[in-house]
């Protein structure tokens, strides 16, 4: 009995690291670009079915077809910032809200007609079922775990990116206060595109881990956004090691639910989501 | 100062406006059961179209969890009317009471989140609740239930007289929603809100009370929300989760249709539920491509015209159709003489 329980406890974890890979890049749009993308979840599922043509059609191995959808996803947000939400952005919120709900509802049926319908998913090969026994009945998979210890490395190299390096100190600059940026010359609109790049990298990587995991069809994208919503402002928003902590815990409570049944798996995510968000709506890392 | 030009314009758009309520009113004699369901839809669209225009165009509550007062008033109405066997018209009244009586608590978590975060914070409250209802087993569960057939006959013993009476319905409700947000806009509250809308800050500082009056919007459309999603129970005759709470049907339509039409205006919501409708009956069968339409169309609006077609069309028409705001004091410099004598500084 106690062997199932930290067993599910465990298997929450882990979930609770993919979440954090939604999540930071939400957590980054949010701390440096000040907006919540709307589509963030339906771009997720894009690179997904991406990622699903590269392996099923042309062959690719899974982690070569990541990889090379990696450039592709940072020059996407690129471009995406540059030729799009920068238009959008100014003094109210309304018009870039209503541009990113746009483009969301524009993924999905786009993605609808191209692939249809129909549940896919990403085939991993034996990784993807090969466990490491723990003893006492306590197993875990290599997979969960690999995607767990990738998103605490992707949340450590963000965080020497925005605070040791020369870029980061620009990103820092443009989102502290734009005015001042612009006066000492920053390029602002090319830092913000670069910092949506550097987004849409974490949605290439969260995607690849994603796509072998769990299933997903066209209509996927909302549940990835709200989810990386809920490890956001529960972790404190534009906190990163905030993001993985909120995972954590909308994992290791969906884990929980799941023993009840599959409708409460989404539902007890949700409830402690309101729950701790009322008792401690700064989150639980809040950036100072 | 008569213009003729300007004044002939805004007559033809009023008259548009009067012939088209005109033609609801005569709605019934008119048309077939079908097109009738057809205008009951429509008339409900309208109402959600108008609450949410009311929320994100004036109070800055740019909410994707609409859906969530639709389902709730679908759900209580069917309580109401099917358990505690209440008439059909007092279920809807009660159906109203319940989404206000929800709209306090969903209050206390979305009115922490600003802005941005509020808008996908409404849509988790949204999921949430749509969950709880997939639960209650008395409601069908995740499946849903239909509506007893003697608490459909109440409303007429025929299928022709009941579409009528659903119609009524609808149509009463989108009156009143119409007729009280005018007052409402009218009124010092509705001054204090279009103060906000062009600029928030501007309006704090001017002693608008931005919270009471976010407040008062969030209360306002949730009984109308409650009531429209009776009405559309009545039209569906079965409540069952992901259609009761469909974030399609009353929030993504809604959305696109205020965006579309204008947002921040009266007289949006009307225009793109009428060009949604339009879009709908004629592209319906692209599939797909419908949604994709909406979306770039609704982009391409923000970008190039954030007050959506009916700021277009007021390029052209000089006035408000729905007087909402208060005409500017006629200056009468030429009659008031007193203007001449004021008192000279004394030295």
């Amino acid at each position: 009995m106690l062997a199932a329980i930290v067993n599910q406890i465990l298997q929450g974890v882990l979930l609770g690291g993919l979440y954090a890979m939604f999540a930071m890049g939400l957590s980054l749009s949010v701390g440096i670009l000040r907006f919540v993308n709307i589509a963030h979840g339906d771009l997720i599922v894009a690179a997904s079915f991406l990622l699903l043509t590269l392996t099923s059609q042309l062959g690719l191995p899974p982690f070569l077809a990541v990889l090379l959808v990696i450039p592709v996803a940072f020059g996407g947000g690129y471009l995406l910032q540059r030729l799009l939400f920068q238009r959008a952005l100014g003094k109210s919120v309304l018009p870039i809200i209503l541009v990113t709900f746009g483009l969301s509802i524009i993924i999905q049926n786009g993605l609808l007609g191209a692939y249809g319908a129909d549940t896919r998913k990403v085939a991993g090969g034996a990784f993807e079922t090969a466990t490491l026994a723990l003893g006492d009945g306590v197993n875990i998979g290599v997979l969960p775990l690999t995607i767990f210890l990738t998103a605490v490395a992707m949340i450590g190299l963000l965080d020497r990116l925005l605070y040791a390096t020369r870029i980061g100190a620009r990103i820092r600059a443009v989102s502290d206060d734009v005015a001042t940026a612009d006066l000492v010359g920053l390029p602002s609109a090319r830092i913000y595109a670069i910092a949506m790049g550097v987004v849409g990298v974490t949605i290439a990587i969260s995607a690849g881990f994603m796509s072998i995991w769990t299933n997903f069809d066209p209509a996927s994208g909302p549940s990835r956004l709200i989810t990386a919503f809920e490890a956001v402002v529960l972790g404190g928003l534009g906190s990163l090691w905030g993001t993985l902590a909120g995972g954590i815990v909308l994992g290791v409570a969906q884990s929980l639910g799941a023993q009840v049944d599959a409708a409460w798996q989404v539902l007890a995510g949700h409830l402690v989501f309101l729950t701790v968000f009322l008792i401690r709506p700064q989150g639980l890392f809040p950036r100072s | 100062m008569f213009e003729p030009k300007a004044f002939w314009t805004v007559a033809m758009g009023r008259g548009l406006l009067a012939l088209g309520a005109a033609v609801l009113i005569v709605g019934p004699a008119l048309f077939s059961i079908p097109q009738l369901q057809l205008l009951t839809q429509f008339l409900s669209l309208l109402v959600i179209a108008i609450m949410w225009n009311l929320l994100a165009g004036y109070a800055d509550i740019v909410s994707i969890g609409q859906h969530a007062f639709v389902g709730i008033g679908a759900y209580a109405f069917y309580g109401f009317a099917v358990f505690a066997g209440l008439n059909p018209f007092i279920a809807l009244v009660m159906a109203g009471a319940t989404a206000l009586l929800f709209a306090l608590p969903v209050m206390l978590v979305i009115f922490r989140l600003r802005e941005a975060y509020l808008a996908v914070g409404s849509w988790v409250v949204a999921e949430t609740l749509m969950l709880i209802a997939g639960k209650l087993s008395a409601f069908g569960g995740g499946s849903g239930v239909s509506m007893p057939v003697s608490v459909v006959k109440e409303l007429g013993a025929q299928p022709a007289l009941r579409y009528e009476t659903i119609y009524w319905l609808s149509f009463a409700l989108a009156g009143l929603a119409l007729a009280s947000t005018f007052i409402l806009m009218r009124s010092r509250v509705g001054i204090g809100l279009t103060a906000m809308r062009d600029d928030e800050e501007g309006a704090g500082a001017i002693g608008v009370n931005l919270i009471r009056s976010r407040i008062l919007c969030f209360l306002w459309a949730a009984p109308f929300l409650g009531i429209a999603g009776g009405i559309i129970t009545l039209q569906k005759l079965r409540v069952a989760p992901p259609a009761s709470f469909s974030i399609t049907d009353w929030t993504v339509y809604v959305i696109f249709i205020v965006v579309i039409g204008g947002i921040g205006s009266f007289e949006g919501p009307i225009i793109g539920t009428i060009v949604f409708f339009l879009i709908r009956q004629y592209l319906a069968d692209i599939g797909v491509w419908h949604f994709i339409l909406l979306g770039v169309l609704s982009i391409a609006v923000i970008l190039v015209e954030p007050r959506g077609l009916w700021g277009l069309l007021r390029r052209i028409v000089p006035q408000d159709l729905i007087p909402v705001s208060h005409a500017p004091p006629r200056r009468r410099r030429a009659q008031t003489p007193d203007a001449d004598k004021a008192p000279s500084p004394t030295l």
